[in-house]
Formats: C-alpha cells, structure tokens, sequence
C-alpha cells in the first residue's frame, strides 16, 4: 500500500516537473542585467545565512564540544587548537565576505566596463608571504607539542599499561611489579590466556589483566601512564577524547602513546564545562525516557573494524595514587589467574 | 559542410566512438549515473545516522536482505559509506570529471583535431565503463558489497571473517579498482601527449587556459601516483587469494591463528595513501581550472596572476606527492615521519592560499554576468576557502591526535573536495553544455539548483565539524551506545534534513540536463563571449573540430575588456578571440 503512495508521488513529481518545463521559458539561458542584479543581491542575502549559521554553530555548538584536556599534555593541544581556530576562523569570516560582496558590487550592467588587471607582482607577493610566516609559526608550536607528546623515552616510573584491541572490546594488561610486561603473540592465546601472553617469559608472571567481563581500566591521576597497543584481528583505533590522545592498534606490532591524567574522574564530574554538558545530554535522556547519565572517561575504537565497531567501547576510571594502589593490589597477577583454573 | 573521411554507422558514432567529443559526453552520462547512486546512498545512510531505530520503506526497499523491517544492518551501514566513498571519489570526481572535461576540452582548446590516439580514448572509456559495471554488479553480492571504508585497510579488507563484505564482494571493488586504474592512466597518458604535441601554431604552454594546466598536470599526478594504487590492490589480492602476507600478519580471528606473518598494514596505508593524497588533487585541480576559465569569462576580465595560477598549479602538484603521511600521523609509523609530513602538508596552504587570493581578485572591478556556470565557481572558491582551512587543523599532526577520524575530518573533505570539486563538475556542465550538446541550458533551473545546493551543501558540512569536535567517530552504526553523544543527535538529525534537500535538488539539474538536450534553445557559436579556441569551432559536432585549417593563436586566452588609452575597448568589444591576431604595438604577456 505504502509502495503505492510513493509510485503514486513519484509521478506527480514527474508530472509537476514535465509541466514546470513547459512554463519555464527554456529559451531563457544567458544572464542578462536583471539576473546579474538578482543574483547580485542574492549572494548578498546569501552571505547574511551563512554568517547567522556560523555565529549560530560557534556560539551553541560550543556546549558539544569536548571539555577541557584531561591530560597535561593535551594542555598545549588545546592551546594550539584555539590559536589556529581563531586564526582560520579570523581568515574565514574576512575571505567569505569579500568574496560575496564583491560578487554583490561588481554584479554585471551592461554600460559597466570591467578593468584590465590582469598581475601584480607586489600583491602576489603580498599573499604568499603572509600565509608562509603565519603557517610557519603555527607548525612551529605544533612541531614541538608533537615531539612533547610522542617522545616516551624520559618518562619517569611510569604506569605501563598494554591495551588489546580485538572484534569487538578491549582488554588491558598492566605491568606488575617489576613494571615490565611479558612477551604477548597470538600463538600463545588459550583459554584464559585470551591477550596471548606467553607465560614463559619472566615478566609475564606478575602482570595484571583486567577481569574480561565489564573491564574498567583504572589509571592514577598525576603519573605518566604509556600504553603499549596491540590487536588480535584487524586495525583499530584507541580513541580516548578526553585525553587528547589517540594511536592505532596494528596486528602484528606494537605500538604506544604516553599522557599523564591531569583530573580523577570525581573532579571532571563537577568541571564547569562538563556540568553543562552532562545537563544538556540529561536533558535529552529524560526526554527519550533513559536513565540518567553520569561523565565518565572512555576508550573507544577510532577505526572501522567490523559489523559492531560502533559499539566497542571500554570506561576509563581516573583516581589519586592511593587509592590506584589500593585497587591494583586487589588484582590477580597473571600467573594465579591462569594457574588456578 | 563538415568533412567526413568515413562513413559512420551507428555503432561507431555513438558507441565505439573515437570522436573526443562523444567520448566526453559518454564520461559524463556514466558519471551522473553513478553519481545518482553515489548521492542516493548517501542519503539511505543519512537516514540511519539520523534516526538509527526507525523503519523505512525507502531501506527496506532498496536493500533486500540486509535490512529488517525497514532498518539496515550494521554491515550494510558501512557497505553503503565504503562504495558511497567509491563512487564519488573515483567514478564521479575522477573520471566524471577529469574524463568529461579533459576530453572535451583538450582537443578544443590547444587546438587539435582530436587526441593523440582517439582509439586509446575510446579503449579509456570502455574500461571505465567495465569497471562501473564491476563495481555495481558488485553491489548485488549476497553477503553484501565491499564494505571497510573506501580506504580498504587490511586485515579488514583481507578476511571475510571479519566482515562478510571482505569475500566476493570486496573482490570485485579489487578487480574493478585494477580496470579503473588501467583507464585512467591509459586517459592521462593520452592527454598529456596531446598537450605536448597537437598544440595548433602560436598556441604556446604559457599561452595556454589554465584549464588546460590544470588537466595536464592533473594528468601527471595520475600517471604518477596511481599505478601505486594499482600495486597495492594486486598486493592485496594476492594476499587474499594466494596466501601472501604482504599486508598481514600474527591475526588470531574466529578462534584460529592464521598463517600469515612478517606483513604489515602500515605498508598497505603507504602504499593507499601515495595515491590517496595526489587524488585529491586530481579531483580538485581540474575544477579550479573550469573555475579559472569561467571567473574570467563571467567576470569579463583576465584571470589575475596567470603565471602565479600555473605555478601554484605545478606547486600544489609536487607537494601532493609528497604529504600523504598526514593520513597516517596516529597508524604507528616513526613520529619523526610525522613531523616531516606536517612541514610539507602545511606548506601546500601557501599556493592553495595565493589561487584563492587570486580568484577573489579577479572578481574585483569586474563586470561580473550571472550565469548559472559563474554562481556555482564562485560558490566553488568559498566552500575551497570554508574546507581548505581546517586543513591547517588536521595537518597539524598534534591536534590531528584528536580529529584524526572524526567527523571533523568528513566535515572538511567533503567541503574542500568533495563539494569543491562537485560545484566545479556542475560548472563546467553549464558553461559547456552548449558545446557538448549545441544547446543551452535553462538558466532558472540552474539558479535553483545553485542556490539551494549551497545552502543545502553548507548546511550539511558547517556542523558536522562541531560534532567532530565532541569526539565523535566517523563511520558508527549509531551512537546510541555512548551517552556523550547524546546531545549530537538532533544535530544529526538537521544535517541529515540538509542533505535529503540537498539530495532532492540534484533532481533540478537532471531536469534541467536531459530536458535541454532536447528541448533547449539552440545554441550560438560563442554564447558566453568566451576567447578560447573551442568557440571558433561550428556548433554542429564535425569530426577534426574546425571544418578547413585548424585556426593560429596569437595571443593569451584572456584578453577580456582590454582598452586603450582612451577607455574604449580595443577590439570594439569586451573580448578577444585567441585567433585575432595582436594589433600594432599591442602587447600580450605570453
């Protein structure tokens, strides 16, 4: 019946459209003084939506956006984010506008003449030089945060912590004692040893794995976390927004990615900007009947991997050393869990 | 009238033509058709993003089996964003674009009576064709099409145990990918020698419109880059059917190990990436370059800094071939490649910034006429100006770490390329219909269409960055399962309003196009007071173009409202054909 109605629709579309041909004088093809002043003016009109929606965007969009850097190295990534934001939006509203009042003032009249002006070497210059210094600037400033970030090699004691990604969860592999993670392959993967460890090598013994079901991976606020990422099957991502920080997981290699948590959990939670946006989300939730929700760090996977990518997905919990400590004491090392069983 | 060397039958004129011409209007059909499924997809996935529980009669129409009760599957989902991406970038954007124009206007332009090898041309074509109709039949697959994004990152690509579109499905986007390659190049390689050698007498490389640069050095870029691709996807396939492990290794999937080791993905995105970089510009070249032309033409006024286009040109040319790790900043390559990248991708803001200047000033004191042709380049330059800008957000490797593969990103490629590139396509449709097809196109029709696809374009792309600024991922299913994403659903739903509108529009210019064909008003030998060559070909289609002896170019193509001293125009009017030849003492800066 349904298909009907839209066989049905179809055709008055085709009729309307076959009728409006037949009015529309389709003899009428070349711009004349009229159109050029039509349209002159639309561009106009045109440039009034496009600044309403873009103040409109930047002004309430700005509640979506991510709160502030969780980590202490993504300070800089914020800072330079606003830098080069303000610069690029600066150059947006300036550009847009000439460009569409100049379509606007030099719309075509037939008395009009246009000018020859065909170079001008000190103009050219202009623009190319100013584009050069500004960009050379900002990569500058990007160049060293990227070093900042990438260079693991000075960390001091850190938290070493192995992330697994897999079709379609995480799981998580801490260091142990002797903060050294044991040699992990696919080979090795049995039963309960589902990260692959190889259990013959001495580090391996003391580490941690995350319990399989609801893994929560905890982190201590103020020391270097460096995560070494692995996959099990195919690419993916590990994407934790809140931290500024994102790496692939490679089959068949390692990879890593360090920042040190700059916030727990319980003091992003009544961060100013997080507030705001958890009232909006709740707002949105009770109006759709869901359960309320609560701010919460989170890894998620950044890189298409299957039918279920959209929903991998671990929660991340930031605490102060002590009670980290008291938590990682709780854990099973590797070496009981697999013995027992 | 025109002289005929051979009879022609059917067959020969409008099937297995040699003609450029017909061939171009062939690219051009078979780009709008896989442009309408391109955009059709799109819209089916729009639909899903926007509202992910609700059934649809319009799903469960078109997708058969992978649909329930009017909701796609989530391996539908992201079949339909792999080939949406496909379609649109090389079916449409390359050989659509590049394919239509390159042979339309290449002939026409320098000069000559047709390609170097009007019989490569015609084999260009109809690989082309074949591999459309791969990757359509494709589309019929029953464990689904290819579908691991239109980038095909193995493992992913490589097992169908880890999506079932990775099986004859993806085997089929390989084999129609090869072909695909095999007529681009075949078309680059035609168009760069007859560049090089079938330039008519006095039409020297710096006399040239910088249309003709833009194809010549789009044509370059292919010929360079894409038999990379070609590598990559016969690497892959001997991964998949052969047992190789170029691209694979130490992958434990549906309780097995598998054999494959020492390979690595990393090589694969190299090897993608080489190519996936230049095509960019090799969508977007050849629409700068239609835009180029039709500023001036529309603007009655030379193309300011002519030499400083063709050098941005060949820069952004260079540096393209050598920027493509930016897509690779977080995939586990050495960060010191990253730094490098960063230095050479930023740098190409400096001639994109310099043609973007120069086409802003060339509307200055211009005398500009609306022709549908100059409202969609001058909607060009701001949507190249709107995505080219977050580009210095996303070369940046730093703060790349965090947009890398949001929504962000599919905010600015779709604007800088995508939209860019598209508005370029329908451009040169308007400002060239008449040479393609001797008739004019309805000017009210394409107003409309202008005007509601660039609201409808903006609309889409301007939020979709802010929804990338809240982290969230491209290529989800749904975003229910996150709470945080919750306050991006209404956004989502409005872009997804934006793009059906957007979508609906396209419908004017289909109109528009086929009903001109035979209804429109017959076409005049130079409607748009243009200079170029092709102009002073007959508007009935002959072959060899110009009926006689190929005319002689004296001068550059812009020579619009040239006055002398006393403020009247030179020539007696406000353009001059390449063909005049230069008065006493006149100059021409060629």
């Amino acid at each position: 019946m349904q298909a009907l109605f839209y066989i049905f629709i179809a055709i008055a579309i085709g009729v309307s459209f076959w009728q409006i041909t037949r009015i529309l004088n389709f003899r009428s093809v070349i711009a004349t003084d009229k159109d050029n002043d039509t349209q002159g003016k639309l561009f106009l009109a045109f440039t009034a939506f496009f600044y309403a929606m873009m103040i409109y965007c930047l002004i309430f969009m700005n509640v979506l956006m991510l709160p502030e850097s969780a980590s202490i190295e993504g300070e800089h990534d914020d800072n330079l984010f606003n830098i080069t934001f303000i610069l690029i939006g600066v150059v947006q509203f300036i550009m847009q506008f000439v460009l569409f009042y100049f379509s606007y003032k030099y719309r075509g009249k037939k008395e009009n003449k246009a000018l020859f002006f065909a170079d001008s070497h000190k103009l050219e210059a202009i623009w190319t030089i100013i584009p050069g210094v500004t960009i050379i600037i900002l990569i500058g400033y990007g160049l060293w945060q990227w070093n900042n970030i990438m260079d693991l090699s000075d960390a001091k004691d850190p938290v070493i912590i192995e992330v697994y990604a897999k079709q379609f969860s995480w799981e998580a592999r801490y260091a142990g004692e002797d903060n050294a993670l044991g040699r992990g392959n696919v080979h090795y993967i049995k039963g309960l040893n589902t990260m692959g460890v190889d259990m013959s090598d001495l580090n391996a013994q003391d580490d941690k794995k995350l319990s399989a079901i609801e893994p929560i991976m905890y982190l201590p606020k103020g020391r270097k976390v460096v995560f070494k990422f692995r996959s099990q099957d195919v690419l993916h991502s590990a994407y934790m927004p809140h931290f500024r920080a994102q790496m692939n997981c490679v089959p068949g290699m390692v990879t890593e990615f360090g920042f040190t948590p700059k916030f727990t959990t319980e003091e992003m939670r009544v961060q100013s900007e997080v507030v705001a946006k958890t009232a909006v989300i709740n707002e949105i939730r009770k109006k759709n009947g869901d359960d309320p929700y609560e701010f919460d760090f989170i890894l998620l996977c950044n890189k298409i991997c299957g039918a279920s990518h959209f929903n991998m997905q671990m929660k991340i919990v930031v605490v102060e050393q002590e009670e980290f400590d008291k938590w990682y004491a709780e854990q099973p090392t590797l070496g009981q869990e697999l013995a027992v069983k | 009238m025109s002289d005929h060397h051979h009879k022609e039958t059917f067959v020969t004129k409008y099937i297995f033509s040699q003609d450029h011409k017909m061939i171009s209007k062939q690219f051009l059909v078979t780009g709008i058709f896989m442009g309408i499924i391109g955009v059709m997809m799109s819209m089916l996935f729009r639909l899903q993003i926007a509202w992910p529980e609700k059934s649809f009669t319009i799903v469960e129409a078109f997708l058969g089996s992978h649909q329930t009760d009017g909701v796609m599957d989530a391996d539908m989902y992201l079949a339909l964003v792999t080939i949406h991406g496909t379609i649109m970038v090389f079916f449409v954007l390359t050989a659509g674009l590049s394919g239509t124009f390159s042979n339309l206007l290449i002939p026409l332009q320098i000069g000559a009576r047709d390609m170097a090898s009007g019989f490569l041309n015609m084999i260009s074509y109809w690989l082309f064709f074949t591999s459309s109709i791969i990757m359509v039949i494709s589309l019929f697959v029953e464990a689904g099409p290819a579908s691991a994004g239109w980038t095909i990152y193995p493992p992913l690509s490589a097992l169908p145990q880890a999506i079932p579109g990775s099986g004859l499905g993806m085997t089929l986007w390989l084999v129609s990918m090869a072909i695909f390659i095999a007529s681009s190049l075949i078309g680059s390689l035609n168009y760069i020698v007859t560049i090089f050698n079938l330039r008519t007498k006095g039409m020297k490389m710096t006399r040239m419109p910088l249309t003709m640069w833009a194809f010549f050095i789009t044509a370059i870029i292919g010929v360079v880059s894409f038999p990379v691709l070609l590598s990559a996807a016969l690497l892959l396939i001997f991964d998949r059917s052969f047992g190789t492990s170029f691209f694979l290794s130490d992958i434990f999937i549906s309780g097995e190990v598998l054999h494959y080791q020492g390979g690595s993905p990393v090589l694969f995105e190299h090897l993608f990436w080489f190519l996936g970089h230049p095509e960019v510009y090799i969508v977007l070249l050849p629409a700068l370059g239609i835009t180029s032309e039709i500023i001036a033409t529309n603007s009655r006024k030379p193309i300011f800094g002519y030499r400083a286009m063709i050098g941005s040109i060949m820069a952004i040319a260079f540096l393209s071939t050598i920027v493509w790790g930016h897509h690779m900043f977080i995939s586990g390559m050495n960060p010191f490649l990253g730094s490098v990248f960063t230095f050479t991708t930023v740098l190409i803001a400096i001639p994109s910034a310099v043609k973007a200047f120069n086409y802003i000033t060339t509307l200055w004191k211009g005398n500009l006429q609306m022709n549908p042709a100059m409202l969609f380049s001058i909607g060009l330059v701001s949507t190249f100006v709107t995505g080219g800008l977050t580009g210095l957000v996303l070369g940046d490797s730093a703060l790349d770490i965090n947009v890398h593969d949001t929504y962000f990103v599919v905010a600015h490629f779709h604007l800088v390329m995508g939209v860019s590139a598209i508005l370029g396509m329908f451009a040169g449709v308007y400002h060239w219909f008449p040479k393609m097809y001797g008739k004019m196109m309805n000017k009210t029709l394409g107003y409309w269409h202008f005007w509601i696809t660039m609201i409808a374009a903006y609309g889409v792309f301007f939020p979709m960055h802010f929804i990338g600024l809240a982290g969230l991922p491209r290529r989800y299913y749904t975003n229910t399962n996150f709470p945080m994403f919750d306050d991006v659903a209404d956004v989502n739903v409005v872009i997804t309003l934006f793009a059906i509108l957007g979508g609906v529009a396209q419908l004017l210019f289909l109109a528009n196009f086929f009903i001109s064909i035979y209804r429109g008003q017959k076409a005049t030998q130079n409607p748009w007071k243009s200079n170029t060559l092709e102009w002073t070909t007959p508007v009935e289609h002959i072959h060899g173009n110009w009926p006689g002896k190929i005319p002689e170019v004296h001068r550059w193509a812009y020579d619009y409202s040239k006055v002398d001293e006393n403020g009247e125009y030179l020539h007696g009017e406000d353009f001059v054909l390449q063909t005049t030849p230069l008065l006493e003492g006149e100059e021409d800066p060629s």
